[in-house]
């Protein structure tokens, strides 16, 4: 009738299930999508990533000055961006935006 | 002569994960008719689509839903390559029924929790969702994300996985097999969950199949209805059959779930075994031109999609069927004749998804 | 392609709907495409996994009689269908007169294209925070 009594004391004599977050942070996976970071030197400022962005996060403006701007707010971290610069200028970090920034 | 009251149930409800009214006609403690209010999430997705070009749509559409998103995303993409007459290669149809079947098996563990919390059984809704732990990093292991994927696209799928990683999910699922052998007997055979769930909420299977119900709350009727049987994707190399209750009751429609969990866990492992080597995704240049309609299994039951392209790059209709939209009246006639308390259970026993009916 | 599809119209919509019930299909839902001119009224039914549709051309203007009191779970769809199309529904067994998805703060007819609602930010690129 109480099927769940066995459960119950096997939780009671076994550890935690979760972890004591901020003392221990869990290592994100390889490849996770948490934010994007661009490496300024190799950008040509072409606009492709700002044309294919669905969210239209990024803004590429080349005259008067060359800039590359993102909204981290509408970035949807969906790295399609990632995909279409001819430059591979782009590339995702696994950690994700904290809130210090 | 007795009076007829009338109760707001929703849209802010403990039981209820997304907000839906419904106004309950009541005589005294039972319930005599239900007038369903939705609208409270409405995002208008479907004009949204009109202004995005059709690869940006792709990362549009995998955001209807949270619980259902990758066959949402995979629908698309099946109706776009028909529309552009590509076959994608077999590696990605393999991959894609993978992620199907990994998100079939979230979503059920999620609805089962639920509806364990929905009579106040907490302990046993921690335990389902600690289970599903395993299966959001086993997706977030081989995508990069645990819920919005964003792995579907046009021509095949995005990224590849490799061996380990393939192996590290068989493991995954061990862990997950012996948790589910230990949790689900719980919500089976239980006292008091049954006398919660037996005999609630009865729908008649001529009453299901006149009314349009699909999914597990038409499998709970007795009516034998999966698409995964006509072989969309990869699924015509496995064996898939519909599993069917016929009480047509919260518990019966509890147990199609569970059922069509350890089949989950079957498929997938019969998909990485069989999973061929090749490439990934097919190129392609042309633009969508003309009508088609794609049709899948989500877990909550089957999702329509009705694509129009014109040969540009924005498509001129998008429209989309989901399954709880074709359940609200199902619901209805369930709800008449009983009892007021086990509206919650009722209602959550369909797995309700707001966000997807109303995009 | 889809195919399966038989033209109809208003005057004969709800004999042919009539008709496929008790051959035993199951009503899926309804689709509204705006042409320009006229909208396009697509009825889907299936059996054993078989789709079989209907399409009705109607002009803008023109009332649509509402098969809800033959297919009870056709009103969800036709009320959604008043309320983003503008398209009057005559007959139906429950009625939320436009307010079904939308409130009264809202867009009217938001996906009928002319008269309509144009969205004005489509494409534009977001001019905010700098990148870190």
């Amino acid at each position: 009738m109480f099927t769940i009594i066995g459960n119950v004391f096997k939780n009671l004599r076994s550890k935690y299930a979760t972890r004591l977050y901020p003392y221990e942070v869990r290592t994100p996976f390889d490849g996770a999508r948490g934010k994007l970071e661009i490496d300024p030197d190799i950008c040509i400022y072409c606009g492709i990533c700002a044309k294919r962005c669905p969210a239209n996060a990024i803004a590429v403006t080349r005259k008067p000055d060359k800039t590359w701007t993102l909204d981290p707010y509408r970035c949807i971290v969906c790295s399609y961006c990632v995909e279409v610069c001819p430059k591979k200028c782009l590339h995702m970090n696994s950690k994700h935006r904290s809130q210090e920034q | 002569m007795a009076k007829n009251t009338i109760i707001p149930f929703g849209p802010q409800h403990p039981v209820l994960p997304e907000p839906i009214q419904l106004r309950l006609v009541l005589d005294e403690e039972r319930v005599v008719s239900a007038i369903p209010v939705v609208g409270y999430v409405h995002r208008g997705l479907e004009k949204l689509a009109e202004q995005k070009d059709f690869l940006q749509d792709t990362y549009l559409i995998e955001r209807i839903c949270g619980i259902c998103s990758f066959i949402h995303s995979l629908t698309y993409s099946m109706g776009i390559e028909n529309m552009m007459g590509l076959t994608p290669p077999p590696r990605a149809q393999y991959l894609r029924v993978i992620w199907s079947e990994l998100h079939r098996m979230h979503s059920h563990l999620l609805a089962t929790g639920l509806l364990a919390d929905a009579f106040g059984f907490e302990n046993l809704f921690m335990q389902l969702w600690r289970t599903r732990e395993h299966i959001m990093d086993a997706m977030e292991a081989t995508t990069g994300a645990r819920v919005m994927l964003g792995t579907c696209c046009i021509g095949g799928v995005r990224k590849d996985v490799s061996e380990e990683l393939l192996k590290s999910v068989l493991k995954t699922l061990v862990t997950v097999e012996k948790e589910l052998d230990e949790h689900m007997p719980v919500l089976l055979n239980d006292y008091s969950v049954k006398q919660r769930m037996c005999g609630v909420g009865v729908l008649d299977k001529q009453v299901a199949y006149e009314r349009g119900a699909v999914g597990p709350t038409a499998r709970a009727s007795g009516i034998a209805m999966d698409l995964r049987t006509q072989g969309y994707a990869a699924y015509g190399d496995l064996d898939v059959e519909p599993m069917v209750e016929t009480d047509g009751d919260c518990y019966a429609r509890t147990k199609v779930r569970v059922r069509e969990l350890y089949q989950s866990l079957n498929l997938v492992r019969q998909a990485i075994g069989k999973i061929p080597d090749g490439p990934i995704n097919v190129p392609f240049k042309t633009k969508p031109d003309g009508e088609v309609i794609s049709r899948a299994e989500q877990p909550r039951g089957e999702v329509l999609y009705y694509l129009k392209g014109n040969g540009t790059d924005m498509l001129e209709r998008l429209r989309v069927r989901t399954p709880t939209f074709a359940n609200i009246p199902p619901v209805l006639a369930m709800l008449a004749g009983c009892e007021l308390a086990d509206v919650g259970v009722i209602v959550i026993s369909i797995d309700p998804c707001i966000s997807c009916t109303e995009r | 392609m889809i195919n399966n599809v038989e033209n109809i119209t208003v005057d004969n919509l709800l004999d042919k709907v009539a008709s496929k019930m008790p051959l035993g299909f199951r009503f899926v839902t309804m689709t509204c495409v705006d042409c320009g001119e006229h909208f396009d009224i697509l009825y889907h039914f299936d059996k054993n996994y078989e789709l079989s549709n209907f399409r009705l051309s109607l002009k803008k203007g023109e009332s649509l009689p509402s098969i809800s009191g033959l297919i009870f779970a056709a009103l969800v769809v036709e009320n959604e269908i008043q309320d983003l199309f503008g398209v009057k529904v005559t007959g139906l067994v429950l009625d939320y007169e436009g307010r079904f998805l939308l409130t009264e703060t809202a867009p009217e007819r938001p996906l009928c294209r002319v008269p309509g609602v144009m969205m004005v930010e489509a494409g534009k690129p977001a001019e905010a925070a700098e990148v870190k």
